[in-house]
């Protein structure tokens, strides 16, 4: 932060400029911030903001293939049943993974509330709950992934119940989405360590539960949409 | 509210849309369930999935207490997507017509 302000005090004079990458920096930035929050909150943002992209190119794939196939859709309301008390309850396993992730959202936002009252037992421990729910998240998507491959035969180029790219669809999307839980679960159980452990008492910010926060809420988001354009559409 | 500091609200605030976000999650399961069919079920697939999601960026990423010069910023890019959209449909559509013409 030093070197920076002594850039700004003498911006009129190139000579005197900081030069190399530290330059460069100054120089672009002019010294100024376009966003008024810590750097690692901005980044969080951008990184979302290409990972919207990625996601979004997955989606619209997914659109493109199931507009242009001439062989009937199968029908994700049947395909995901659950047979439970000797009746098939269409999507079950799906709303029960819905909640779940919800509910995972709502411990994180608490979680951010605590850390920012420097609690950071409650804030670590609803981190803790928070990572618990997207585990059970990603277990059961292991197990309805075993029960598509296993009982109902689906592969990335082929099922027995229609469209082709049904299986190439289905695997990426909700694949990469369950890649991005598992490693959300990682990255809450490091903080929530680190928290518990006090790293973060030297400097007196407990910002980064509000980062990890924002990566947790945005994994949930994308599964708003794939619920929606996925499984119910 | 200090920015450089972060973010702080009522637990209870995200209790009502935890709540919400349950409700809309049912609605939109119902939707399936009752078998809806044709525009009705495409409109209020659409419409419950804009409305979680608004909830889920606006209140738990708190995008409604953040300075506009960052709300621009991530909000306006992904409209260029629509572009994207729109492009695909129009071409899937034609794919679709083709291949019925020549294969079917």
């Amino acid at each position: 932060m030093n070197n920076t302000a002594t850039v700004a005090a003498t911006p009129l004079n190139p000579t005197l400029a900081a030069s190399g990458w530290r330059g460069l920096i100054a120089d672009w930035s002019s010294d100024r911030q376009a966003f008024h929050v810590s750097w690692g909150k901005a980044m969080m943002w951008i990184f979302l903001l290409s990972d919207t992209f990625v996601f979004s190119c997955f989606l619209t794939g997914y659109m493109t293939v199931r507009v242009s196939t001439t062989v009937p859709w199968p029908n994700p309301s049947e395909v995901f049943a659950l047979h439970v008390a000797g009746a098939d309850i269409p999507l079950l396993l799906i709303a029960i993974m819905t909640f779940v992730l919800i509910s995972s959202s709502g411990t994180m936002a608490m979680a951010v509330n605590f850390a920012y009252r420097r609690d950071r037992v409650n804030a670590a421990t609803l981190m803790i709950v928070t990572a618990t729910f997207g585990e059970l998240f990603v277990g059961m998507q292991a197990f309805e992934w075993s029960k598509l491959i296993l009982h109902e035969g689906v592969r990335p180029w082929g099922n027995p119940m229609g469209a082709a790219q049904f299986g190439s669809a289905f695997f990426m999307i909700t694949g990469f989405h369950g890649l991005h839980v598992s490693a959300g679960v990682v990255f809450l159980f490091t903080v929530a360590f680190k928290l518990i452990r006090g790293d973060y008492d030297k400097k007196g910010n407990y910002q980064i539960v509000e980062i990890a926060g924002l990566y947790w809420h945005f994994v949930d988001l994308v599964w708003v949409f794939i619920f929606a354009l996925f499984y119910l559409w | 509210m200090n920015p450089d500091t972060g973010q702080q609200h009522p637990i209870g605030l995200y209790l009502k849309i935890w709540g919400l976000l349950f409700v809309l999650s049912t609605m939109s399961y119902l939707v399936d369930y009752f078998h809806f069919h044709g525009y009705l079920r495409w409109t209020l697939i659409i419409v419950f999935m804009l409305l979680k999601a608004g909830l889920i960026v606006s209140v738990f990423m708190h995008m409604a207490w953040e300075r506009l010069s960052l709300v621009y910023a991530i909000l306006v890019p992904p409209l260029c997507l629509l572009v994207l959209v729109w492009l695909m449909a129009a071409e899937a559509g034609h794919t679709f017509l083709t291949r019925m013409a020549f294969f079917h």
